[in-house]
């Protein structure tokens, strides 16, 4: 029984969670104002991986990834990036896989923020970038909160996506998740129980701290 | 001098036509925009204030020009010197009374301001406290300081009071009045409450459907002028019986008989009364 895989999955899951930050946030914000007339067809792409089997996106990844493709040949020869089998690999894999739970509550969030607080913003001078930092984006914390939990615990949870891009690498690409089917696979239920009891009751405990945290918001507004 | 020139087509819930208003509005002057719901009233004030753009037009503010379609300038509500106070009172849920205040400080003006204005608009008690846990009246009280902050030529309010009980209503009517004067604002109310627009507004613009249909004072625009001596009050009919009209004048209610002079006359209806010949008799 080795604690690697669980440090490992910790890794990915906040590197994931860090970027998807950074990138589901400004993708959130566009399209909850956005007219634009293909945003249909940019919401059906990042909500994909709800609905694909993650294999489908795992096999799709790994072909664009290959250093037989275009891109993959570019990364490797131009930037000495591989992606396939490396960790990397898994924290871009890991960061498309897991967009929509992102994107979805945040871009809910500012979609059910009342126009009149972006206007009343601009009223008063200020720039759109004052705007979305100091009025819209402090008045969503739970959808904030529960982007950033559910992008947490859908990394964690990741098995197909992984084992396709990142294989079975002890150290670079063995999640927890790897790690079980591993250890039933060589009829170790013991190390198997293990990993399997800590990542339920870790997903337990983050679900229940979302609901705690939002139910608390809620009433904290109501009483300053 | 304000001076508007805009066609804008408008999308309402149950027809689409378009606001045409060609007008000039007196600088620190009380301008009411009057009219039926879906008039085009808050389209208007809305294109003052740059949050919607018409197709054409012109808008010019004390020779600044804000909006020139055919020259293509059209600043944004930034750059536009106003104050807007909207009838959801739009207060930031995550900040405090002052906060809220403050955000609104431009960088180069003194923070004295929002002193003075905390104690012109008596928010001293709820400086502290998020705008969620205060009244309507409250709120917009703190809503106009906000408003006034960035010390704005122009101070526009969409309904501000409509959802306010009476008695708060008149209160704020008489700090609406109070701040146009001592900041010497030129102030645009949008409004289908005559009794508020008699006594707030010094020039009237009434719309309908999107037209301007008359401008002038309140006297000239609902097509009464007070003539001598007298009780004069405005109100609107809540029932018409066989041998009775009831007028809603503020929070009291009126009767007189049905005669010659109201079968004319609906329920709804913007009435004027006067009465002469009045008693007095001196309190002992």
């Amino acid at each position: 029984m080795q604690y690697q895989p669980l440090w490992l999955t910790l890794q990915l899951a906040l590197i994931t969670t860090g970027c998807l930050l950074i990138i589901g946030i400004p993708i959130a914000a566009w399209l909850a104002q956005s007219k634009f007339k293909l945003k249909p067809a940019v919401e059906a792409i990042i909500s994909l991986p709800l609905v694909l089997p993650p294999s489908v996106l795992g096999f799709y990844l790994l072909l664009a990834f290959s250093p037989a493709s275009g891109l993959g040949e570019f990364l490797n020869e131009v930037l000495g990036i591989r992606l396939v089998f490396s960790f990397t690999g898994l924290v871009i894999s890991s960061v498309i896989y897991s967009l929509p739970f992102m994107v979805h509550p945040v871009q809910s969030g500012l979609e059910a923020l009342p126009g009149s607080l972006r206007e009343a913003s601009q009223t008063l001078g200020k720039s759109r970038w004052q705007t979305f930092t100091h009025v819209l984006l402090p008045n969503i914390k739970p959808a904030l909160f529960t982007g950033i939990v559910l992008s947490f615990a859908h990394t964690l949870g990741e098995f197909g996506l992984v084992l396709m891009i990142g294989g079975n690498i002890p150290g670079v690409t063995k999640v927890a998740s790897i790690a079980i089917y591993d250890e039933v696979e060589s009829l170790n239920f013991k190390a198997a129980h293990v990993y399997a009891g800590i990542l339920l009751v870790l997903s337990f405990c983050i679900l229940i701290a979302v609901y705690i945290f939002n139910r608390h918001l809620t009433r904290s507004r109501l009483t300053v | 001098m304000i001076r508007v020139n805009i066609s804008k087509k408008l999308h309402l819930p149950h027809s689409s036509g378009e606001l045409k208003i060609d007008t000039e509005v007196e600088s620190r002057s009380f301008t009411a925009l009057y009219g039926p719901s879906g008039a085009g009233k808050t389209s208007l004030l809305r294109i003052m204030a740059g949050l919607l753009k018409p197709e054409r037009g012109i808008i010019e503010v004390n020779g600044q020009t804000w909006l020139n379609t055919a020259k293509k300038i059209n600043l944004p509500p930034q750059q536009r010197n106003i104050g807007f106070v909207f009838q959801d009172y739009a207060l930031f849920p995550n900040m405090t009374v002052e906060e809220n205040l403050r955000y609104a400080l431009p960088a180069h003006q003194s923070p004295l301001r929002l002193q003075e204005l905390i104690a012109t608009m008596k928010l001293q008690a709820w400086a502290n406290l998020k705008p969620d846990v205060l009244s309507g009246g409250q709120k917009q009280r703190v809503a106009l300081a906000r408003a006034l902050v960035r010390e704005p030529e122009v101070l526009l309010l969409d309904e501000p009071l409509s959802a306010l009980d009476d008695h708060t209503r008149l209160q704020l009517q008489q700090e609406l009045l109070r701040v146009h004067q001592q900041y010497s604002l030129t102030t645009l109310l949008v409004s289908h409450h005559l009794p508020e627009v008699f006594k707030l507004a010094t020039h009237v613009i009434k719309i309908e459907e999107g037209q301007l249909l008359q401008s002038g004072t309140a006297a000239q625009v609902f097509g009464w002028q007070p003539q001598g001596d007298g009780l004069y009050l405005t109100g609107e009919i809540v029932s018409i019986d066989i041998d009775k009209v009831r007028i809603l004048v503020q929070q009291s209610l009126i009767i007189i008989k049905h005669s010659a002079q109201t079968t004319h006359l609906k329920v709804g209806d913007k009435v004027t009364l006067h009465a002469t010949d009045l008693l007095l008799h001196k309190l002992s």
